[in-house]
């Protein structure tokens, strides 16, 4: 028995809209990414290698100029995307991994743990970041590629798990939550299948944006001297040892510059884009 | 004159006709029910009639309330005839009030606007004695406490009570009644329900009571008509409309409507 | 045949504000039970309780005679493949970034019920009158009448024997409503149904036992008949003066 007064429901879904910021982000990640990969098998010339006269401006031989050694500016940039990219990922890898877990727990946790936690990623919050992060590297002891995803991972970490917890809770009130506590699903069960995907679309365009922020965070440490230490070409440092010379050889903080930018505004457009597009209940004809 | 004269209006959203070719028209002191489901238009227009809807929504045809053209009229004239003319009734009782203020505050509001208007300015003591007026003609019990209360602090029907106050205080010719008491206990319903019968008559006013429940339509309007998708589908007399339904659709909703009185058995 | 007993049961989330006093009643296999009152009533606790969500203050629910022990698995698997529900909001009882397929198999992967999975929801879609291909689609795409009855095809592709529904059709129009309870009609032909609702009409319709509930206590049970025609408590015959009747 079929009832079809009752079956006039709203039109089924419509293939995933076009998003333009969502492709204009993919384009510049992407772009990011296709340099990044390819540094690990070719780069124009060795990056430490004076191939040049010094703070040359860009031509043919060297796109970017030379650095103040001497050395290919643009094959410090190419590689410089992938630092940034290993620093982005790492970093929010481990704020997910730490952030998630903590956010989930503490929703589920009772009204005294709640508020002790609640009140703890707050004022991890608010601690400046970079400040965090320096605190950390300065607790390893060693400034390495590794030391500075860790710090900007665990400053991270508190932003996560506070929308986490937020957006955990409001899950956990409805009713399909109910609905499948009766089913006879287990808790570790409901949120694996039910919490998770449920904060997944917000949480990711959050993730989007802490991308940005770690890579610039990363750079404003190696900026400060305390990033991975040479030869790992970070922009910061690029930019840092542009700084002296940037009145005669501008180029030498305006490429790197623009290679930060360009990720960092990517990163923020896939989030807006992500967002757009992420959810099924969106991807409805209006 | 007709108090509300609403006739081939259309709202539209978009490309959408949201309520298509309405045409509705309330003489004074009449009372007159406003039958729909969801998405058949019935709150969008109570709301057209006092000018109130949302930005994004634009209405066509001609709504004369109190002989004033509504459509497309400037705000300050809609402001003069918005509780003068007609006062709105909402349905949660929760939000239609202000949760920051004391009850005594709210209920003075419109009083005070109306001396306004009426170019009297009322001493505090005045307004005072006239707030507890209302709440005495809306039957709320412990009028000192009420008065300094917060809106959460008392039930919803007391809630819904004091909202037809304030309408009230407006001296209203037309009340607009927008599911009044849908979000209330059954017992409070009918106590609502009788207590808007009793005024209405009692002042004279006109009653635009809108629902989505036939039986306590049947209980406070005299006529009633029929949405469905924006459009009207029937017109008339409660007791013919629900006793001799013509329409498919209405003819569709009295006989569900029928059914769980049925189950209820013979009335007592 | 005793389903449920409910013996004495009180309940209340802080000593001093007691939501439930000293109810008692059964569900029996076949009959369906309708559970009436107005907020404050306590139904929706009941409701809880019935479902393990929440430990009676005092006082036993017994299954089978089994006094109810949230804590011993076995125990709550069985239980709550006997004892399913269905609830109010269709709009918040799906989860949206599930397709209905996933969203009906659910009880049958959670108890871990053997058999064919995909024919048992093909089945639950045939029973509460939706086509197969709904269940590829998502909640996001269907009326609320029709998320309702994607709910109903959840509680019931289990095959249990009783199903809780706590106010299943208040938040939806009234042609819905009526299709709806016809349905709930037509599925009690081999579910026995609980329905907790303020709507006397739709409990009426429904039930052919009632219980009236008012402020934590039980007011009057019985026969629906027999308490619709003569209704005994004061505050029943409130309840009953009050619903609006169609003119006559």
């Amino acid at each position: 028995m079929t009832d079809l007064v009752d079956l006039q429901a709203p039109a089924p879904a419509r293939r995933t809209p076009r998003s333009l910021t969502l492709s204009v982000g993919l384009v510049l990640v992407g772009l990011h990414l296709f340099v990044a990969l390819l540094t690990l098998f070719w780069t124009p010339y060795d990056p430490t290698a004076m191939t040049g006269g010094r703070l040359e401006p860009p031509s043919w031989a060297h796109w970017a100029g030379t650095d103040r050694l001497g050395r290919d500016l643009f094959t410090q940039i190419m590689i410089g995307s992938r630092i940034a990219l290993t620093v982005g990922a790492g970093a929010v890898a481990i704020a997910a991994a730490i952030g998630v877990t903590l956010g989930v727990l503490a929703a589920f946790a009772t009204r005294t743990l709640d508020d002790v936690l609640a009140a703890t990623f707050d004022i991890l919050i608010a601690f400046p970041t970079l400040l965090l992060a320096m605190l950390v590297v300065a607790a390893t002891d060693t400034a390495s590629l590794f030391s500075a995803i860790l710090a900007l991972g665990i400053a991270i970490s508190a932003i996560v798990a506070r929308l986490t917890r937020i957006l955990a809770k409001r899950v956990l009130a409805m009713d399909y939550i109910t609905a499948a506590r009766t089913a006879g699903s287990s808790w570790p069960s409901i949120v694996f299948r039910h919490v998770l995907p449920n904060i997944w679309p917000t949480l990711s365009v959050n993730f989007a944006l802490q991308f940005g922020i770690a890579i610039i965070a990363e750079a404003s440490l190696s900026y400060l001297g305390l990033g991975a230490p040479p030869p790992n070409a970070s922009w910061g440092r690029l930019l840092q040892e542009a700084q002296g010379t940037v009145y005669t050889a501008p180029f030498g903080a305006v490429a790197p510059g623009i290679a930060l930018v360009s990720l960092v505004i990517g990163m923020n457009l896939l989030a807006d884009g992500l967002r757009d597009v992420g959810d099924p209940t969106r991807r409805r004809s209006r | 004159m007709s108090l509300l004269r609403i006739e081939n209006l259309t709202i539209r959203t978009g490309g959408q006709a949201l309520v298509k070719d309405m045409s509705l028209v309330i003489e004074p002191g009449a009372r007159v029910g406003l039958i729909g489901e969801s998405g058949s238009g019935k709150s969008l227009t109570a709301l057209a009639a006092i000018g109130l809807l949302p930005p994004g929504l634009k209405p066509e045809g001609s709504i004369l309330l109190d002989g004033v053209q509504v459509i497309g009229a400037p705000e300050e004239k809609l402001k003069a005839l918005r509780g003068r003319t007609a006062a709105f009734v909402f349905q949660e009782p929760l939000t239609a009030l202000d949760p920051l203020m004391k009850i005594g505050r709210q209920v003075a509001e419109p009083i005070a606007r109306r001396h306004r208007r009426d170019g009297r300015s009322a001493g505090r003591q005045e307004i005072v004695a006239e707030v507890r007026h209302y709440l005495e003609r809306v039957a709320l019990p412990d009028i000192d406490r009420i008065m300094n209360a917060y809106p959460f602090q008392i039930s919803g029907g007391q809630r819904q009570r004091v909202a037809i106050a304030m309408a009230l205080a407006c001296r209203p010719k037309l009340l607009i009644a927008d599911e009044p008491t849908t979000a209330l206990d059954v017992t409070t319903q009918a106590e609502i329900l009788e207590l808007l019968s009793t005024l209405v008559r009692e002042e004279g006013m006109a009653l635009l009571f809108i629902s989505h429940d036939l039986p306590v339509v049947a209980k406070v309007a005299e006529e009633v008509t029929v949405l469905r998708r924006g459009q009207v589908v029937e017109q008339g007399p409660v007791r013919s409309v629900f006793g001799s339904p013509q329409h498919e659709y209405t003819k569709m909703l009295v006989d569900a409507a029928a059914a769980f009185d049925r189950a209820l058995g013979a009335q007592q | 045949m005793t389903l449920i007993s409910v013996d004495s049961v009180a309940f209340g989330y802080s000593r001093k504000e007691p939501v439930l006093h000293d109810v008692s009643f059964t569900v029996k296999k076949g009959v369906n039970l309708g559970l009436v009152g107005e907020s404050g009533s306590g139904k929706s606790t009941i409701l809880k309780l019935l479902l393990g969500l929440e430990r009676p203050s005092s006082g036993v629910i017994r299954f089978e005679g089994q006094p109810m022990n949230l804590n011993d698995r076995e125990f709550m698997r069985r239980y709550r493949r006997a004892v399913q529900a269905v609830f109010q909001d269709p709009y918040s009882s799906l989860d949206p970034r599930q397709k209905v397929e996933a969203i009906i198999a659910e009880p049958l992967r959670a108890l871990k019920i053997p058999g064919d999975h995909r024919a048992a929801i093909e089945q639950a879609l045939a029973d509460v009158g939706l086509p197969v291909d709904a269940i590829s689609r998502y909640p996001h795409e269907f009326s609320g009448g029709q998320r309702q009855r994607i709910a109903l095809a959840r509680a019931i592709v289990a095959r249990p024997q009783l199903v809780l529904a706590d106010e299943a059709v208040s938040a939806l129009d009234l042609s819905t409503r009526i299709r709806i309870v016809d349905l709930l009609k037509d599925l009690s032909k081999a579910i026995t149904i609980l329905l907790v609702s303020h709507d006397l009409g739709v409990v009426a319709a429904l039930c052919e036992e009632i219980i009236i509930l008012e402020k934590g206590r039980i007011v009057e049970a019985g026969r629906t008949e027999d308490i619709l025609a003569r209704p005994q408590h004061p505050y029943t015959r409130k309840l009953l003066a009050s619903v609006p009747r169609m003119p006559a």
